[in-house]
């Protein structure tokens, strides 16, 4: 009884079930040695269906997303003050990622309708909105606009249309670079189905970016006893000067 | 061959680090400063944090200073007394300097504040330096081949309490003018990140009378402290010093001072002076523009974290 009545709402509930997203990443950990300088991942996927296709809507598109971990920033403009150029207003923002990479299929405006946008918080103008933003300055857009430019610039933030590609509406592959500037944390992969500008399925995995080695050996002496830590670089520092002197010295006899 | 630093987060170019490093040790070694007001310039220039370019410069000063250093007092060049003195005031002044600094970081226009001091100070002892020898160098062409020596200038310097005999450089003061000119560079490290050596040249120079052959092994002695003062300060305080940064610095910096302090003996004083004068003047030229020029860019971009 209980189990016909679990079919009965299985069946019913519409867009539920009918496409699926199954995904894979080449991997899903990132480990920053020395010598790190960037990766790339291949995000892969197919699409299951209990259903054949639906017949005369729109084609399947595949949204992919790429967000570095987040932190508070504050965005300064200069502005002339008495002949110099001085930081004169801000705007503070609770949290922007550090990185974020938009990959699609095709143009963003034609695959997906701004409704969804606004719901899953897909395009950078509309990750960044959703962080919150103090009203300090009445033109904090023109601020935000600027951090999107200047993250632009240091290739933190990227959209990458058309880049995805999708076979046959079932077989998708994308290949995102990881820059050599790169933010431990973690990274979340967000994948997105889009069917006439509606979202039709998404799903949501993980990246983890660590320091690794002699990197993270450094990094932990550095915060768990930082005293010990600038003993051993001034250390570093007095014998560096001391044996280039020496060592001149031997040269010239 | 690319390097990712573990604390400053980026990934740079370590030949690139290298070649920083010398060309900031061959001018410390060369005129006796540290090369702070260069280093830090530089490692914002090539992307790294401000706040990790602040710490991981001071570490690099101090290895320089080393190398510098000891060059120096096999030649003699080292007023340990008068050192001493300094950096009894200079300890005072630093402490008084962060405590501003933090002051001004909660009043929000550090930044600013720091670069005029750069454009002020640099370019009033640049100025300065670069007219005194500019007219030495006219009067000893003028006179002939030596010009006159004079052994005693008594100035207002030679007329306070607590009298002391400088030995090495050829002084008998009272400890009070070098030990407020300590703590006027210590508080103005503090403030701008610096040693403070294109300060204390001059001021050991004109102010003290000290002679020339003392002056930067001296100041180098100075330095050495106030510096490892500041990197410990920013490790522990801030976490900002980013020892994998320092050490390529570092390598390329003492090479670069042995060979800049070789380069030195070799140049007279006057020109010594001029070069120096010329360097500073260019620094502090490079920084006015950046405050009196219309940005490319009116927006920064900075992290409300682990700012000093």
């Amino acid at each position: 009884m209980i189990r016909g009545v679990l079919i009965w709402l299985f069946l019913a509930l519409p867009g539920m079930a009918q496409e699926q997203i199954v995904s894979g990443l080449s991997q899903n950990r990132v480990a920053i040695t020395a010598n790190f300088d960037g990766s790339e991942i291949l995000i892969y996927g197919a699409v299951r269906r209990d259903a054949p296709l639906p017949v005369g809507g729109g084609l399947l598109q595949v949204i992919i997303t790429v967000e570095g971990p987040a932190a508070p920033l504050v965005i300064r403009r200069k502005e002339r003050v008495a002949g110099i150029w001085i930081n004169n207003a801000s705007v503070k923002i609770d949290a922007a990622p550090s990185f974020y990479v938009v990959a699609t299929t095709g143009a963003v405006a034609d695959i997906l309708s701004d409704t969804e946008n606004l719901r899953h918080k897909i395009t950078l103008d509309r990750v960044i909105r959703a962080v919150g933003i103090s009203d300090e300055a009445a033109d904090a857009p023109d601020f935000v606009t600027a951090l999107g430019r200047i993250r632009e610039a240091e290739e933190r933030y990227r959209i990458d249309e058309s880049s995805i590609q999708l076979t046959a509406e079932t077989l998708f592959r994308a290949d995102v670079v990881l820059p050599a500037n790169l933010t431990e944390g973690d990274y979340q992969v967000r994948i997105f189905l889009t069917r006439d500008g509606r979202v039709v399925d998404h799903q949501e995995r993980l990246i983890r970016v660590n320091k690794a080695g002699l990197e993270r050996f450094l990094f932990n002496l550095a915060h768990d006893m930082p005293l010990i830590y600038g003993m051993l670089a001034l250390a570093l520092a007095v014998l560096a000067g001391w044996g280039a002197s020496a060592a001149f010295r031997l040269i010239r006899t | 061959m690319q390097l990712y630093l573990p604390i400053a987060e980026v990934s740079v170019n370590a030949f690139l680090l290298l070649g920083m490093g010398g060309i900031v040790g061959v001018l410390s070694g060369m005129f006796g400063v540290g090369g702070g007001f260069l280093i830090t310039p530089l490692l914002f220039f090539i992307g790294i944090p401000p706040a990790v370019a602040v710490a991981t410069g001071a570490n690099l000063v101090v290895a320089s200073s080393v190398s510098g250093v000891l060059a120096q007092v096999r030649r003699r060049g080292v007023d340990f007394a008068m050192g001493g003195v300094m950096l009894v005031g200079g300890i005072i002044g630093s402490a008084l300097g962060v405590w501003v600094f933090s002051l001004l970081t909660r009043l929000g226009q550090i930044d600013l504040f720091v670069q005029l001091s750069y454009v002020l100070f640099l370019g009033a002892v640049g100025l300065i330096m670069f007219q005194e020898s500019l007219r030495a160098m006219i009067s000893a062409r003028q006179v002939g081949a030596s010009p006159v020596k004079r052994a005693h200038v008594h100035t207002w310097v030679h007329r306070m309490p607590f009298k002391m005999k400088f030995r090495a450089s050829g002084l008998y003061i009272s400890v009070l003018p070098p030990a407020v000119i300590g703590a006027a560079v210590g508080f103005l490290s503090a403030i701008m990140g610096v040693g403070g050596g294109f300060i204390m040249v001059p001021a050991m120079i004109y102010l003290l009378g000290m002679q020339t052959k003392v002056v930067i092994g001296t100041s180098l002695f100075q330095i050495i402290f106030v510096t490892a003062f500041t990197t410990v300060a920013h490790a522990v305080t801030s976490q900002t010093l980013d020892v994998m940064l320092a050490l390529l610095l570092i390598l390329g910096g003492v090479v670069g001072a042995q060979i800049g302090s070789r380069l030195g003996v070799r140049l007279r004083a006057e020109q010594l002076r001029i070069l120096l004068a010329l360097l500073v003047l260019t620094v502090a030229g490079k920084i006015a523009l950046d405050l009196l020029l219309t940005p490319s860019e009116p927006y920064s971009v900075a992290f409300t974290g682990a700012q000093p």
